[in-house]
């Protein structure tokens, strides 16, 4: 065995050590998210004087909302292959899409919120409001931060290439981007889903 | 401009508390003109602000947490002071004074002493022990670091500028909401506590991928030391627990910045959830504060006993025994919050469990002491007065955790007597023997025995004398947190809670001296072989202090004892042939930066300082996307200078013969000796 080459398994470890890493942060962030989610459920039936908060959800707008950040999801599952393909340009590609999806995502979750709060239901009206908006709010900053992280990645791709840095970046951004997929189906089936049903 | 901050912040109301913030800034100052005096700020930036190198980030640690102890005691022993007086009268400290006391005595004990203390001796010690050069995260280590930092220094300026909490540690709601309080004191407490934990849950994940995947060859899980265990089961407790006082603070905050109603007392909130979400963090955060210092006195029993450690595997069980249960029994900090019966007898008995596996521990460390032939070195005073006084808290515990005995000593002072009774041999005191065990391998030369010794004394007798009048208070139905009484009855036991106080004080001065002295006559009790007691585990293969990449050769790993086995097959003192490159992290300014920042947005949010917040906010990010970008962060040492530093080092000169034959009786025996697989 060369130096040179348990130089490159030396690397090699290191870069896994920082993605076990990366899924115990996600873990942590998991608990975060746990823990928001139970609150919600004891606080949603707190409306004390204010609207109730279901009546205020759109199956329609939830709808658009899941299919914009699934597809996104797809998509950066499509940079992924591409990067792992060693294809610059494409991966670039479809994290410019990907970055588009959760766009529309965070659009449409703002337009909610804005409307919510136009309509007297913010987040300082009551309990089950307040949990509402910091549940649903948590996810979308999540998404928001997963996107400023995509920019630097792009930004990273143009300027460095795909080297194996970049390429273990890729991937726990990655990993960040399909787990707030996961976190959105629980806030779909938790929140969203028995409001309307 | 400058949000709430005005003239009327600084505390010219009262001259205690103007006295507080006088001895704060001197004490800032007198450190900036001594390194000023002696030129240092070059040394101190390159050489330890910005290092990323763990032993120096422990030793930080620990000088924090060394800091933060001396203000958390000035904090206690002026409770003590103001009850020892205050029968019928006001004392001398006004109520909304000694409601900051005490908030800020518990605050500063738990999260920048302890916290400290054992990260500190964690990171000192761990890599070392697994024949590691690092931290699997180095940088993140150093980010952590100045984010606990970050926290102090927000308690630390609380006293200068503005009030501190007047809610206690735990700043239960409603009270701790804006309602009831409207000044800064809370939002002090809550970003102090938001910043740190930050920093310690990166720390829960940094050491749990450093003890799973760092580790020499040959170290399976089950000849890991058990400090290493002890520091795997508590990392794992801070990445799983830290994170719920994340939400609790966020949510908090949410309620007092944008008038939310998670915690409020109308409008559907639930303090109730307040309560379950902090201990959710709190229960697990007692294992976090004890289970490194078992971890100390299981390693100090060993080597001060000259003996194999005793019941290996059943220690391992144990501590993982109790880090699992320590998440099942949050709810016994409120059995009085009115759950159901059932409910309540459910944590009760899980509490009660959890006293199993720590008496097995208990037996294990006396049946390692059993026919060893022990050495009275102060680390080894500690853990025998651990154990002495541990029990006894354990006992109060377990009472406590009868809902029905919960219902009558709740908030008394015997529940203040029975957590301090585990907080300060439990934790403080195994601190203190890792402090004396392993200083020589963090900086070469040992303590002085003596005025360890003193110190040992005075601690131990001061902790009687200041609690146990607190078992009788409770019985005699004192609550806490008093700031004055009218039961005469009370008074003298209060009063000898006060003196037992000044024996911690003179205890604490002793340590102080300790330090000095060990310094003055360090020429003299220079450890020259990186193995002064003869230790058992890895650490001590390396030299005191040991080179910036700890091992120039990776140790191969046969036994728990790695260390004395290699002793006694003659191998430890053998000098390396051949050595190789070494691939060490660079040194950075940005832990530094990004915990500067950390504390500018915490005091920016703390006054409303709004567009400093934000500033500092984007500063964090953009620090975090430069870093992030960044692929040259490693140096090589080259085999050369290697060996250059490692031919001045002198190899360990002990054997261990008499160990190598209690070994061999046992295997003998036909008894298997655990760890050798």
């Amino acid at each position: 065995m060369s130096v040179a080459e348990t130089g490159a398994q030396a690397h090699h470890k290191e870069f896994q050590d920082r993605e076990f890493g990366f899924w115990l942060y996600l873990m942590t962030d998991a608990i975060i998210f746990s823990l928001l989610f139970a609150t919600y459920v004891v606080m949603s039936p707190n409306i004390a004087s204010g609207p109730d908060t279901k009546s205020f959800f759109d199956l329609t707008h939830t709808a658009g909302e899941t299919l914009l950040l699934l597809f996104s999801s797809v998509t950066f599952g499509f940079a992924t292959l591409a990067a792992m393909a060693g294809h610059n340009s494409r991966t670039v590609l479809w994290l410019l899409v990907t970055i588009v999806l959760g766009l529309g995502f965070v659009a449409m979750e703002l337009t909610e919120f804005i409307g919510m709060i136009d309509a007297g239901a913010g987040p300082d009206v009551s309990g089950s409001l307040s949990a509402f908006f910091t549940l649903v709010g948590t996810h979308g900053l999540h998404v928001s931060l997963g996107m400023v992280g995509i920019c630097v990645m792009i930004g990273q791709i143009l300027t460095k290439g795909l080297t194996t840095p970049v390429m273990s970046r890729l991937m726990r951004l990655g990993l960040f981007w399909h787990f707030l997929d996961i976190v959105w189906i629980g806030i779909f089936s938790v929140v969203y889903l028995p409001g309307i049903l | 401009m400058l949000g709430n901050l005005s003239m009327d912040s600084l505390p010219f109301y009262s001259w205690v508390a103007m006295s507080g913030a006088g001895v704060t800034v001197i004490g800032g100052l007198v450190v900036f003109v001594l390194v000023t005096y002696l030129g240092a700020w070059r040394y101190l930036w390159t050489e330890w602000l910005t290092s990323v190198d763990h032993k120096r980030i422990g030793i930080m640690y620990i000088v924090m947490a060394l800091i933060m102890l001396v203000r958390g005691f000035v904090d206690a022993i002026m409770m003590r002071a103001q009850q020892a007086f205050a029968l019928n009268s006001e004392g001398y400290l006004p109520p909304e004074h000694f409601e900051q006391i005490f908030s800020s005595h518990g605050t500063i004990m738990v999260f920048f002493m302890a916290m400290p203390f054992l990260t500190g001796l964690i990171n000192i010690v761990v890599p070392q022990q697994i024949g590691a050069r690092d931290v699997a995260f180095p940088f993140l280590n150093s980010v952590s670091m100045w984010l606990t930092a970050a926290g102090a220094a927000l308690i630390l300026v609380s006293l200068v500028i503005g009030k501190f909490s007047q809610a206690g540690w735990t700043g239960y709601p409603p009270y701790s909401g804006i309602l009831h309080s409207p000044g800064v004191g809370v939002d002090y407490w809550l970003w102090a506590l938001a910043i740190s934990g930050v920093g310690t849950t990166m720390t829960g994940i940094n050491f749990i991928v450093t003890i799973l995947k760092n580790r020499a060859p040959g170290m399976g899980l089950m000849r890991m030391p058990m400090f290493t265990w002890t520091t795997l089961c508590t990392s794992i407790l801070m990445a799983f627990s830290f994170p719920a006082l994340t939400v609790v603070a966020v949510l908090l905050g949410l309620d007092r910045y944008a008038g939310m109603h998670f915690f409020t007392n109308g409008d559907g909130g639930n303090m109730m959830n307040f309560a379950n979400l902090l201990w959710i963090w709190g229960h697990p955060e007692v294992y976090i504060l004890i289970l490194p210092a078992f971890g100390v006195y299981s390693e100090v029993v060993a080597t001060f006993s000259r003996k194999r450690i005793f019941g290996y595997e059943s220690l391992v069980y144990a501590t993982a025994c109790i880090a699992l249960l320590s998440f099942t029994v949050w709810l016994h900090h409120f059995f009085t919050m009115g759950s159901s019966a059932n409910v309540n007898a459910f944590f009760g008995i899980a509490t009660m469990i959890i006293a199993v596996p720590t008496g097995v521990k208990i037996f294990d460390w006396l049946l390692t002491m059993y026919r060893g032939s022990i050495v009275f070195h102060p680390s080894m005073y500690w853990t025998m007065g651990f154990m002495v006084t541990f029990v006894i808290g354990g006992m109060t515990g377990v009472l406590l955790a009868l809902p029905p005995a919960d219902y009558l000593m709740h908030n008394s002072t015997f529940l203040v007597a029975h957590f301090h009774n585990m907080l300060i041999p439990g934790a403080l005191f195994g601190y203190f023997a890792g402090m004396n065990y392993w200083f020589p391998k963090a900086f070469g030369f040992k303590l002085n025995e003596t005025w360890g010794n003193r110190a040992f004394w005075l601690w131990i007798i001061g902790f009687y004398l200041a609690f146990m009048p607190l078992y009788v208070l409770g019985f005699m139905g004192m609550s806490r947190r008093m700031e004055h009484y009218n039961v005469a009855e009370w008074q003298p036991f209060l009063q000898v809670a006060a003196l037992g106080a000044v024996l911690i004080l003179f205890g604490i001065i002793c340590i102080i001296i300790q330090l000095v002295v060990s310094v003055r006559d360090r020429k003299l009790a220079v450890d020259s072989t990186g193995d002064p007691w003869n230790g058992r585990t890895l650490e001590w293969a390396t030299s005191s202090p040991p080179a910036s990449y700890n091992f120039a050769i990776i140790p191969d790993v046969r036994d728990v004892d790695a260390f004395a086995e290699m002793k006694s097959r003659g191998v430890a003192a053998v000098v390396p042939q051949i050595y190789e490159d070494i691939h060490m992290p660079k040194n950075t300014g940005m832990g530094v930066f990004l915990g500067g920042g950390g504390f500018v947005l915490g005091f920016a949010m703390v006054w409303h300082i709004w567009w400093l917040a934000a500033v500092s906010l984007i500063g964090v990010v953009v620090l975090l996307i430069i870093r992030s970008s960044n692929d040259d962060n490693e140096f090589t040492i080259p085999a050369s200078e290697v060996e250059a530093i490692e031919k001045q080092r002198q190899y360990t000169p002990f054997t261990t013969t008499a160990d190598t034959d209690k070994i061999a009786a046992g295997t003998q025996a036909g008894q298997t000796v655990p760890g050798s697989v």
